[in-house]
Parts: C-alpha cells; sequence; structure tokens
C-alpha cells in the first residue's frame, strides 16, 4: 500500500497512521516519523515551496527506491508545501514491514532523502523579513550514510 | 514563447515566479535575455534545470521550442 501526497493545508498525523495501519494486514511492525516546524524565538513562519513537475514524482521515484531497498508492505509519505508556523507537522513517513529493521530503516533513508534531495525550496520569517534557507553539509553528510 | 519558471530565491531576484521569452532558447539564450542580475543567479553551477519536467544533464544541453516550459532550480534546502 503506497499513499505519497503534498498537502497545501495542515494535517493530523495520527490521522493518517490508522487507516495506513489498517491497510497493511499482517505487517509486523509500523515506523512513523513525524517532523515539525521547530519552535524557534526569531523564526514567525516557514514557507515551502516546490515545482509540480518535479518533487511529487520525486517523491514516487523514492518510494520505489525504498521498495527496491527494503522489503516493505506499505509507505506512506506526506510533505507540506505553503506557509508553516512552529509546531505544525511538516513532513509524515510511515513504513509497514513483516520486520521491524526494514521498517525503521525505510523511513530514516526516505527521511534522508526528503531533507537533502526532494526538490522543495524553504525560507523562513524572520522580524526583519524572508530568509532562504541554504543548503547544509549535514545534509551531504546524511545522504552518503546510503 | 516558452514559459521560465523561477524557482527559491531566483523567484524574489526575478520580482515573479515566472516570466516568458521568446523562442527558440538554447543557454546563451537565456543567458542574454533574463535581466543580468537574474542572468548571474541563475548560472550559479550549482543550478539545476529542467524542459517540461524533465533535468538536464547540464544546462549546456538545453534546447527549448515554442510552448517548452524551462525551469531554473537552485540548490535544494537543507533540514
Amino acid at each position: 500500500m503506497r499513499d505519497i501526497r503534498l498537502l497545501t493545508q495542515t494535517f493530523f498525523p495520527g490521522a493518517l497512521i490508522g487507516p495506513f495501519t489498517q491497510a497493511n494486514p499482517g505487517l509486523g511492525g509500523v515506523c512513523t516519523f513525524v517532523g515539525e516546524v521547530r519552535p524557534d524565538s526569531e523564526v514567525e513562519a516557514l514557507e515551502l515551496s516546490h515545482y509540480e513537475p518535479l518533487t511529487l514524482p520525486g517523491m514516487h521515484a523514492l518510494a520505489d527506491r525504498a521498495f527496491d531497498r527494503f522489503t516493505l508492505m506499505g509507505l506512506l509519505m506526506v510533505h507540506r508545501v505553503g506557509v508553516l508556523h512552529p509546531g505544525e507537522p511538516i513532513v509524515c513517513v510511515s513504513a509497514a514491514a513483516r520486520h521491524r529493521r526494514d521498517a525503521i530503516d525505510a523511513v530514516d533513508f526516505c527521511m534522508d532523502h526528503l531533507k537533502s534531495a526532494a526538490w522543495f525550496w524553504k525560507r523562513e520569517k524572520r522580524a526583519d523579513g524572508w530568509h532562504w534557507i541554504e543548503p547544509r553539509a549535514d545534509d551531504t553528510r546524511d545522504l552518503a550514510r546510503w | 514563447m516558452i514559459t521560465v519558471v523561477l524557482l527559491g530565491k531566483l523567484a524574489d531576484i526575478g520580482g515573479a515566479p515566472t516570466l516568458t521569452l521568446p523562442a527558440p532558447l538554447n543557454w546563451d539564450g537565456v543567458m542574454a535575455a533574463l535581466p543580468p542580475a537574474l542572468a548571474q543567479a541563475a548560472d550559479d553551477p550549482r543550478n539545476r534545470v529542467a524542459v517540461n519536467g524533465a533535468l538536464l544533464a547540464e544546462k549546456a544541453a538545453l534546447q527549448a521550442d515554442s510552448g517548452d516550459e524551462i525551469a531554473l532550480l537552485p540548490p535544494v534546502s537543507g533540514g
């Protein structure tokens, strides 16, 4: 069961995980990661922009790689775009598998790639206006793990 | 005409998320047609270029005709 989505409105990860788990009968484990906009006293908002012809197809290609690499029953990958505020969920990845290691590693794999290589551009709003977020060296290191 | 989509900070530098340029265009043509500040930012070697949603291996391979959509893609933001 594969559920890959871009969302423009706030979402409740718990409301996704229940049905996802139900849709994969016979699973041995589910691993879920939820990323939220980190509260930061200087950041008022975060905006994610994307490019429709690349971003969602890129997420599907990432899901293909996860299914090739790990023994999965299901994969849920949901990412927000638009303006978000601290505390709001920005990403949810959940993997269902017969065995825990596949589920855990698939989520780790997808998150490292979503954070470093997916087609999202982020800028944050501070008191003095909007600032684009540049690539970080950590992201390259995260990708090199795989 | 060719639609040029500006992503990330290129949209700020260009003052709009898209612009249109006369066809046909190769990379040198794009550089010549864009305002200088935008051309300079777009020429960053880390940027990628897509035509109609397909990434090019290198900017020099760009060949766009009327009705095509060129996307100028800066490096994606980190976590």
